[in-house]
């Protein structure tokens, strides 16, 4: 057995003012990690819940996003009528043809403008959203000038509350509804009939077509079918599949800089670490010829050391978690640069991210230990006693 | 020098010099030591500083090494070991009192004692009987629970002295353990050495400046200059 673990513990708390001087230091770097990877988690889980496994979101070939996308009239009829398409209870193939557009509106705060989806919609788009639901006004009658607007819209942009007129595509726009899509990326759309839009836009095709599998084991040999009939340019993907590709390039992003960030101030954490316990072993040179002394073993010395590092790492963790895990009552909009259009979400801590944070904090404690506890375990036993 | 004893020695020490190296001046500090200790003795080594008393103390502990010669403690030629069989053999056969006790004081007076039988195999049930016991020969069976600051110098130095007869071991190294006592404390800390010997058979080996101290010793050691000379 070796020195008992309270001698780490029981030293921590000994010198508490230096522990949550240097613990904070330390807390400070894995809030802002933790806190880069809850927003990369953030904007991964909102693009990502957006889409469901059932469904299929069929572009044009080559295109990133629906924005980018056109699917010509004919093409989307040759598509209606594929045997993989779920039909309804009413007979219909539950199928939405669909036009992505972006329009720039002004926010409420500042009044800077931003880019907004508006997306035409089918009568069946709402039964592929299930997460949707209106919690205000009604839905908009198809073959009118109506819309609704996402929550995160209607309670951010002008003109985009229920009762407001939006002005967009020079004709002036109806909000009838307010719709809430959970923490998906349709909160942050305005939905109005397709016909309407591709009038009002004058677009001649569609953006997408989103429709149900009938099995969703089919999607492979649906995907293959399509992709390679030569009457089509489309390709096809799962929607949860399409929106993760349209969040890794944001999210990558977020997290490499948030690596650069934590990479830079870490180093200031583990210089901070490193003195602290430099003077811990300074101050404890007698206590370490002691311990030599009555037989315990220079590993032992080591693992004492570096124990505490790892202590005090920990409690910078834990800190910097908890301060963390607050930035989840905070949302936030920024541009989705897949698809330039206004997105707003939420910091997620998620498991994953609470361990990784707690590691990188006792991988900071160690490295900030070594040499210190190298240092305790190298001393000579006659020299240690003589600094009584 | 050899002096011969009454009884089987416990510590032999053949043609023992230690001396350190300052730059590239090389200062004796024992040259050419031999004696033994007998079992269940009682010996006070006194010198003037610098006479190389605690460098023989050290060897004698194992916490340093001799530059020649041969130490011999209970049968085990500890000149011979490596470190970590020399930490080994500490933790079983040496136990340690310093003159500032050298208690760490972020554990309790039972921690502080258990802490030498951490290295032994002792279950935790066993380890409480022998700090309980170690504890009780030094009448602070009510103070186990707390902390070195908040006990008296002379306090601290019993426990130092639990500690140090908690594992049972071969021989005590005292280095001057009434040096940071006032006079009644002092006493209290060599009659229960006193008692240890006499009741326990264990063999303390001291140093000390300290003529009182060396009175209670049956032995008296001189250190002058690194040669040992018996009173």
């Amino acid at each position: 057995m070796g020195i008992p673990y309270s001698y780490s513990f029981r030293n921590l708390w000994t010198r508490r003012l230096t522990t949550v001087l240097t613990a904070s230091g330390m807390g400070l770097v894995v809030f802002v990690f933790a806190a880069t990877l809850m927003l990369a988690e953030g904007l991964q889980k909102t693009l990502v819940e957006t889409g469901s496994r059932d469904n299929v979101v069929v572009i044009r070939k080559a295109a990133n996003s629906e924005v980018q996308s056109a699917v010509e009239r004919d093409q989307s009829a040759l598509l209606t009528t594929d045997p993989a398409v779920a039909v309804g209870s009413d007979g219909k193939p539950l199928l939405a043809k669909e036009l992505v557009v972006l329009i720039n509106l002004k926010k409420r705060a500042g009044n800077k403008p931003a880019n907004v989806v508006i997306r035409g919609i089918g009568e069946e788009s709402l039964a592929l959203r299930p997460s949707v639901k209106l919690v205000e006004g009604r839905l908009p009658r198809p073959g009118s000038s109506e819309v609704m607007s996402g929550k995160s819209i209607a309670r951010r942009f002008q003109g985009c509350g229920l009762g407001e007129t939006i002005r967009f595509a020079m004709r002036d726009w109806r909000v009838v509804g307010v719709f809430d899509a959970g923490s998906t990326g349709f909160s942050s759309e305005i939905w109005g009939d397709v016909d309407q839009m591709m009038q009002a836009f004058r677009r001649p095709v569609y953006s997408s077509l989103i429709f149900r599998l009938r099995d969703t084991n089919e999607f492979d040999s649906y995907k293959a079918r399509v992709e390679g009939d030569p009457r089509l340019t489309v390709e096809a993907k799962r929607e949860t599949r399409y929106y993760l590709d349209q969040s890794e390039a944001m999210a990558t992003f977020l997290r490499i800089l948030g690596m650069v960030l934590t990479v830079v101030f870490s180093i200031g954490a583990v210089i901070g670490a490193t003195i602290t316990m430099y003077a811990a072993v300074a101050n404890r040179v007698t206590e370490i010829g002691t311990l030599r002394a009555l037989g315990f073993q220079r590993k032992s010395i080591l693992g004492a050391f570096i124990l505490e590092s790892l202590l005090l790492g920990l409690c910078g963790g834990i800190l910097g978690v908890v301060a963390a895990s607050f930035m989840q009552l905070i949302t936030i909009s920024t541009m989705n640069w897949q698809s330039f259009s206004e997105l707003a979400f939420s910091f997620t801590l998620t498991f994953g991210i609470l361990w990784k944070s707690l590691l990188f904090s006792m991988v900071m404690g160690f490295i900030g230990g070594v040499l210190p506890a190298f240092r305790a375990a190298r001393m000579n036993i006659v020299e240690a006693l003589r600094a009584t | 020098m050899e002096l011969e004893s009454s009884h089987p020695p416990i510590v032999s020490i053949r043609n023992l010099s230690k001396s350190y190296r300052r730059g590239n001046q090389v200062i004796p500090v024992l040259s050419g030591i031999s004696f033994d200790i007998a079992r269940g003795e009682f010996l006070a080594l006194m010198g003037p500083s610098g006479s190389g008393k605690s460098t023989l103390l050290n060897l004698i502990a194992g916490i340093d090494s001799a530059d020649q010669g041969t130490i011999e403690i209970g049968g085990v030629e500890i000149s011979r070991l490596s470190e970590n069989e020399l930490a080994h053999w500490r933790a079983l056969s040496v136990g340690f009192i310093f003159q500032f006790y050298n208690l760490i004081p972020v554990l309790t007076a039972f921690e502080n004692v258990e802490l030498p039988l951490l290295l032994t195999p002792l279950k935790r049930a066993e380890r409480r009987e022998h700090v309980v016991a170690a504890l009780s020969v030094v009448g602070l069976s009510d103070r186990m629970d707390h902390y070195p600051g908040q006990l008296s110098g002379g306090q601290q130095q019993r426990v130092a002295i639990a500690r140090a007869i908690v594992t049972d071991p071969d021989i005590l190294v005292a280095d001057e353990p009434t040096g940071d006592l006032d006079r009644a404390s002092a006493e209290e800390i060599l009659l229960l050495m006193d008692r240890l010997v006499h009741s326990s058979n264990k063999t303390i080996i001291m140093v000390t400046h300290d003529p009182r101290a060396a009175e209670k010793a049956h032995l008296i050691r001189h250190l002058e200059k690194g040669e040992l000379s018996e009173t």
